[in-house]
């Protein structure tokens, strides 16, 4: 609202020099009230449901009977009992999750902005049937998440999967290859599916920072004799690479809560279950809202101090100008 | 340094021919302008000499040669765009230099090129900056800074002031003119500004829909258009046009009947006038003078006063003239005025709006240059 209120005019002037003008405070109550709406739709939806899963981490409340409950401090997270570490922070499976839903959201993360720049390039390219590539291109992530893990569930199968029958039949594997199952290639196949659905949506997010370039640069870097590779790293790059940083952001605030694509393609197992998998479990299958809260709770710290972690990193500055 | 040569160059988008066979030679050194009105084509005809577009037929030579299956890299030229073309994210001096750096060349001998043109065009203290930190006139200094490190056969420059205000605009028009007469290179130059035409061309191009009107310099083009178009074009305020008959041609000029009665005898060749035919008469506004009884007798519509002289705007019976004059005028809006000209200062062209050529260099020019492309 300041900056809003400091563009020069007289008032704005005056209410830098000496207490606020009637100018000024009618934009601030104008602000108010227009954000004001926001506001409380966010404390409802976001701000109570956090804090109640904050509290539970504190009880030991039970699915069954959510109203009784006691106040046992970081019991949930870390408890010793005669000399024995108990709680969250000691469970290995927890600690495994963690790996697991971090390595996922690296290497997916990591794969999807590369072939999402790769797309973007190439359709923001002029050629004939254009318009129709930018559509087709997006039905990967029009399909719900549920529908395509359970697609690729039947395509992955070991014995109907259509993935299985292709490779036997071009001799590249002997035997068919239990995907989701086998702890070697389980993790693998959600990074896979989850590239496929999501490159799209990386590719469109990096389109529209292509289209926002200017086109003379690249006459003036023709006219040069700058090669083509070398205008990417050195012109296109960083130029986009503020829409970039966000659209990467994004996408790991999305991988780090992933759920129901590992959900639905395998289940409880061990060898892929991810933070909100884990969270999941304890709160539903064990009926532990205490511990399930306390996951939860973990999966928003480590989230936020990621998030942390990569904007000061890239420098980026969200809603700020960033070029 | 290089001269260029254009040969029956066409050029269509789709099925649209917008370049209609252009054939120019540029010599080694000059400083060639091309001017005409909007879309007619003065931007593609620079960029397909640059490369960036491809010439559909024709052949264009650089340096004697043949560069339409060149990329733009391997032509030695360099642009400068109307819209500056700067890389925002580089600082002036990377924005310089990033050209260069495939270009074989050290970085010792990088930077030693990009600092002396920094210090020719006085950007020296502004190489840390990047664009956006820049004013206009800046930006444009560097994008010009750009095309001089790179040593180039040939400048091409797209109305490369046009973003600049009036003071700035002068200004920078002579660092270019010092820039041509420093470096001796090759400079293509096109601009909507007549002054900018008139000042810094060897010769100016007019251009009209694709085609080329007359090429001359500066003084022929304006005592000798070729036409009525370049005529019309050249000059501000526009040349005043009379339709005419002829009643009489001999080897002494011509004499055309006035519409509104009277005759004035013009020096220019008949070349197979007769009489009775129509002709369209034309004559600056410089040189139609306030005089009682002068030939016509109008009254003034509008007087503009532009401080160093004035213009009147004078309707004699539907027929509108302007005329300029010297100093402040005592004519009032609305008032009636006596207008004057001689034969020696009008031009006349034929219905086809081909121009008659003088039987003397009246106007003080040696010479036409015509080149009409049919
Ligand atoms: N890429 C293109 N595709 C189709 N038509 C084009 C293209 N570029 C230019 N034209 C057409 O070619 C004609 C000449 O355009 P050009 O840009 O050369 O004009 P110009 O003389 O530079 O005009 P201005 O003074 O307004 O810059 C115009 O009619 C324009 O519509
Ligand atoms: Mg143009």
């Amino acid at each position: 609202m300041t900056e809003a209120a400091a563009t020069g005019t007289p008032s704005a002037y005056a209410s830098i020099r000496g207490g606020s003008s009637a100018l000024t405070r009618t934009r601030v109550r104008a602000a108010w009230t227009f954000i004001a709406p926001t506001l409380i739709v966010l404390a409802l939806v976001a701000g109570w449901p956090l804090a109640r899963t904050i509290w539970f981490s504190l009880t030991d409340a039970d699915l069954n009977n959510l109203g009784d409950y006691t106040f046992i401090g970081f019991e949930n997270y870390l408890a010793n009992y005669d000399g024995e570490w108990f709680g969250l922070l000691t469970d290995p499976d927890w600690w495994l999750s963690v790996w697991n839903t971090v390595w996922f959201a690296l290497v997916s993360v990591s794969i999807e902005t590369v072939l999402g720049t790769i797309v973007a390039l190439i359709l923001n390219a002029a050629f004939p049937g254009r318009g129709v590539m930018r559509a087709i291109i997006l039905i990967p992530w029009a399909i719900p998440t549920v529908v395509s893990a359970k697609m690729w569930n039947w395509m992955l199968h070991d014995q109907f999967g259509v993935i299985n029958d292709m490779l036997l039949r071009l001799g590249l594997i002997a035997a068919p290859i239990t995907w989701t199952a086998n702890p070697v290639t389980a993790l693998w196949t959600v990074v896979m599916v989850d590239v496929w659905k999501t490159t799209p949506f990386m590719a469109l997010l990096i389109l529209a920072a292509l289209q926002m370039l200017p086109q003379d640069i690249y006459e003036a870097a023709k006219v040069d004799g700058v090669h083509p590779v070398r205008v990417f790293f050195r012109v296109t790059l960083p130029l986009i690479k503020p829409a970039l940083l966000v659209a990467v952001i994004f996408r790991t605030l999305d991988a780090l809560r992933v759920f129901d694509l590992i959900y639905v393609l395998t289940a409880n197992s061990r060898d892929t279950m991810s933070m909100s998998v884990f969270a999941r479990q304890q709160l539903v299958d064990f009926q532990e809202v205490g511990l399930g809260s306390a996951a939860s709770t973990l999966i928003f710290l480590i989230i936020a101090l990621l998030v942390v972690i990569t904007m000061a990193a890239g420098r980026v500055r969200l809603g700020g100008d960033s070029r | 340094m290089a001269d260029v040569a254009l040969r029956n160059i066409r050029k269509s988008f789709g099925g649209a021919q917008v370049i209609h066979g252009v054939n120019l030679e540029i010599r080694d050194g000059e400083f060639v302008v091309f001017v005409g009105p909007s879309g007619c084509g003065k931007s593609t005809l620079l960029r397909l000499i640059a490369g960036l577009e491809d010439i559909t037929s024709g052949d264009l030579y650089i340096d004697g040669d043949r560069v339409n299956d060149l990329a733009p890299a391997k032509r030695r030229i360099a642009m400068v765009f109307q819209s500056y073309a700067l890389y925002p994210h580089m600082n002036v001096y990377e924005n310089m230099a990033f050209g260069l750096e495939l270009a074989k060349a050290s970085k010792a001998e990088i930077d030693q090129r990009v600092r002396e043109a920094a210090r020719l065009l006085q950007i020296d203290e502004l190489l840390d900056r990047k664009p956006k930190q820049l004013s206009g006139g800046q930006r444009q200094r560097v994008a010009i800074g750009r095309a001089i490190v790179r040593d180039p056969k040939v400048f091409l420059f797209d109305e490369p002031l046009s973003n600049l205000d009036a003071a700035l605009r002068v200004q920078t028009r002579i660092e270019i003119a010092k820039l041509h007469s420093d470096t001796r290179a090759t400079m293509i130059y096109v601009t909507h500004d007549q002054v900018e035409a008139m000042t810094l061309a060897d010769r100016i191009v007019v251009l009209n829909k694709g085609r080329i009107e007359q090429v001359g310099t500066p003084l022929e083009l304006y005592h000798r258009p070729a036409n009525l178009f370049v005529a019309g074009f050249i000059g501000s305020p526009q040349m005043n046009f009379i339709q005419c008959e002829v009643a009489g041609a001999g080897p002494d000029g011509v004499l055309v009947r006035l519409p509104h009665g009277g005759t004035l005898a013009v020096p220019v060749q008949a070349d197979g006038l007769r009489p009775g035919e129509p002709v369209t008469l034309g004559v600056r506004p410089d040189h139609v003078h306030v005089r009682e009884g002068g030939i016509l007798r109008g009254r003034i519509e509008l007087v503009e006063q532009l401080g160093e002289n004035h213009l009147l705007y004078v309707n004699a019976d539907g027929l509108r003239l302007t005329s300029r004059e010297p100093g402040d005028s005592r004519h009032r809006t609305g008032g009636e005025v006596g207008l004057d000209f001689s034969g020696e200062s009008c031009h006349v062209f034929r219905p086809s709006g081909e121009a008659l050529s003088a039987l003397t260099s009246a106007a003080g020019s040696t010479g036409t240059a015509r080149s009409r492309i049919a």
